[in-house]
């Protein structure tokens, strides 16, 4: 099938609706037109259920192209994006081999689907190639699928468990309760579910439920009577993409007493679901109210540009590139090899939150602060991008950003 | 207590077969008299939930609830008259082909237009809330939406079958060229029940957007259900389509209170054992070549 590139939509509204649409179709959209610029490939889905957050992912890199090539480009050439649609495993691979082998890009950023991010990450291994992951979680990248050339700025599952685990912790709602799980029915939610039960019983808890849902479920009507009538103490959600929007909507619909809270998340699925319905408290790797000079300038800058904040997945992608750049300049040169030694060594990087990150050699996971939010009553939102305040940030300032890693359980056995 | 439960699930399950009849009507309405098989219905039924949010803030919900669909039909007569009026008489696979494609370009449309990301929309205040029979709990809009879809089929099934309009209609399917002969020109009513119809779909969408996620690709996540339910039914068949939405809702229900993971492929199965036993659909016209 052909893919579609989502044109740029200034340029529609410019008059160029119908060229720009022809040109978009079966190629990748190339932002800028130099000879001696330098290439980086950027591939997320942004057709199927995680499509909100490719389109966040797009937006966050652009933004931090434009920002490099202002300041002076890499060793004063300009960065030249090349953009795909991943699709689904099968045409990511085969997408990212051919940014390689024949747009000859640097290096690569993005996608979410842990499953393409697998694919991906071997590619990148056999081309040694930088490829840094910005929205897949699941905790076996960073174990068995561990590769030199793979890199993960996104969090680990365990790590989003970890984060959201220590406000549950002192809301006192683990120890001695009941939780209810409903799950998204393939490899990220198995992953989620796993990680999020060992640390719940860990701590006292257990589970009287755990359902499963089909990522094609749009009505979840009878997993919510269930809970009704299971009566738990607490409702979690290890769901994704469209059916957090889904699950939080009717949720609220069905008026279910049951606080709720969730171990992965994403902002946009949350502005998505609309007045009164969101609730819970939730872990996010980077928010917009996360409050330090660079990120309220990323913030002003991504709402100048696009008319609505930033959200984690543009975080993501946004600082990728522009540590990328930044390490590029500071080594004198665009190989990918000493790109992945250099990261290796733990070089550290402003990465818009109040600690430094960087990647530990161990398995590649950039070790970073993470955070929790609750949701707002209603009445107290300004406008429908005001919909949770920061419950703060976890490690506590001091503590060792390493605690919230995955476990050095010797499942990564990085190859040489 | 398990009973009691089970109970629960078979009532919620005729209820959320009313979210699946008002898309499976339309579709069966458009197949019975053009022999389209309109993959593109779920696209109109994106087009109806982006315009309740749409118009809501101007309308109100009840302007947007009423506005929405006429306006989903309006863009029915003209995609009638420009597309699904040549296909009539020809290879079923060449209307597949165009109604796929303009599934395509309806979705990419509202991409490009709105964003991948699901827009926010909410059910009313003043239709928010429960209501409580003995221990069953209902919510006060999806009992709404089971009111609206009634009323919806008893317009279609009087119109259809107690007016002179209904009368032409239903021997148009039956034989086009003997109404012809009368003297009756089949091609207004044709427009008229493809704009029914696809209202129908942008009626489902405005009655759901409040509770599903109103994103451009929601149209083919619910396409396929409905499918699924006009094939149980049988296709062409009125009461068969509003059986098999019941059916649809309680053995999913049911499903998902025994084995969670299979609720969605619980109406595959359910579809495929139909076909086996009565390859016509529970109520649907013998169709030789499949018997």
């Amino acid at each position: 099938m052909t893919e579609f590139e989502r044109p740029n939509r200034r340029a529609l509204l410019k008059g160029a609706a119908g060229a720009g649409a022809l040109a978009g179709i079966g190629m990748p959209a190339i932002s800028y037109g130099q000879a001696d610029a330098i290439r980086i490939g950027h591939l997320v889905p942004i057709t199927g259920f995680l499509g909100p957050l490719g389109e966040y992912a797009q937006m966050g890199v652009r933004l931090a192209a434009e920002e490099v090539n202002a300041a002076g480009g890499i060793l004063g050439r300009k960065v030249e994006l090349v953009l795909e649609d991943s699709v689904n495993p099968q045409t990511g691979s085969a997408k990212a081999e051919r940014l390689i082998e024949r747009d000859k890009v640097a290096m690569l950023i993005g996608e979410i689907s842990s499953a393409t991010a697998l694919g991906i990450g071997q590619i990148a291994q056999r081309t040694k190639t930088v490829f840094i992951n910005t929205g897949a979680n699941s905790d076996a990248l960073r174990g068995q699928g561990c590769n030199p050339f793979m890199f993960h700025i996104e969090a680990a599952n365990s790590m989003m468990v970890m984060a959201v685990g220590q406000y549950l912790k002192s809301e006192k709602m683990i120890a001695g309760k009941k939780w209810y799980s409903l799950t998204a029915d393939y490899a990220f939610g198995h992953d989620l579910f796993r990680v999020a039960k060992k640390f719940v019983t860990e701590n006292g808890g257990e589970f009287t439920g755990e359902d499963l849902v089909p990522t094609d479920a749009t009505d979840f009507s009878p997993y919510l009577l269930k809970i009704r009538q299971a009566r738990p103490d607490i409702v979690a959600s290890n769901l994704a993409g469209n059916g957090i929007t889904n699950f939080i909507k009717q949720y609220a619909e069905y008026g279910l007493s049951m606080p709720i809270t969730g171990f992965g998340f994403d902002t946009a699925v949350a502005w998505g679901a609309g007045q009164d319905n969101f609730s819970g408290i939730w872990p996010l790797i980077w928010h917009h109210l996360v409050d330090n000079p660079s990120s309220r300038k990323f913030v002003e800058a991504f709402t100048k540009k696009y008319g609505k904040p930033p959200e984690n997945q543009a975080w993501g992608d946004y600082n990728s590139l522009k540590l990328v750049a930044q390490s590029f300049n500071e080594l004198k040169t665009t190989d990918s090899q000493k790109l992945a030694e250099h990261l290796r060594k733990g070089a550290k990087f402003d990465i818009l939150k109040g600690r430094e990150g960087y990647f530990r050699a161990y398995d590649n996971q950039m070790m970073q602060e993470m955070y929790a939010v609750r949701a707002k009553p209603s009445a107290q939102m300004k406008d429908k991008w005001d919909i949770y305040e920061p419950l703060g940030t976890v490690p506590d300032a001091g503590g060792d950003i390493e605690t919230l890693a995955p476990p050095k359980d010797g499942a990564c056995k990085m190859p040489a | 207590m398990q009973l009691t439960f089970l109970v629960e699930q078979v009532l919620n399950g005729l209820l959320v077969g009313a979210y699946y009849l008002l898309i499976a009507l339309g579709l069966s309405l458009i197949f019975s008299l053009g022999g389209i098989v309109n993959l593109a219905h779920g696209g109109f039924y994106a087009i109806g939930a982006y315009l309740a949010v749409a118009l809501t803030p101007r309308l109100g919900f009840a302007g947007a609830f009423v506005a929405s669909p006429i306006l989903v039909a309006l863009l029915g007569v003209v995609f009638e008259r420009v597309f699904f009026r040549r296909f009539y008489r020809s290879d079923p696979i060449l209307s597949l082909l165009l109604t796929f494609g303009l599934a395509m370009v309806i979705e990419q449309v509202l991409r490009i237009t709105f964003g991948s990301s699901p827009q926010p929309f909410s059910i009313p205040r003043e239709l928010r809330g429960q209501v409580l029979v003995g221990d069953f709990l209902y919510p006060r809009y999806r009992l709404g939406i089971f009111v609206a879809a009634l009323a919806a089929v008893a317009a279609v099934w009087f119109l259809v079958y107690r007016t002179s309009f209904g009368r032409v209609v239903r021997a148009g399917v039956q034989n086009p060229d003997m109404v012809g002969a009368l003297g009756i020109s089949l091609a207004p009513y044709m427009t008229a029940v493809a704009a029914l119809g696809l209202g129908l779909a942008g009626l489902a969408g405005v009655l759901l957007a409040p509770i599903t996620g109103v994103h451009p690709a929601m149209g083919a996540e619910i396409l396929t259900a409905a499918f699924v339910v006009v094939v149980i039914g049988g296709l062409g068949s009125f009461w068969g389509v509003i059986a098999a939405a019941g059916l649809v809702g309680v053995v999913r229900g049911v499903t998902i209170f025994v084995n969670p993971a299979f609720g969605e492929a619980s109406m595959y199965l359910l579809m495929a054992v139909v076909l086996i036993v009565r390859p016509r659909g529970l109520l649907g016209e013998r169709i030789l070549r499949f018997e």
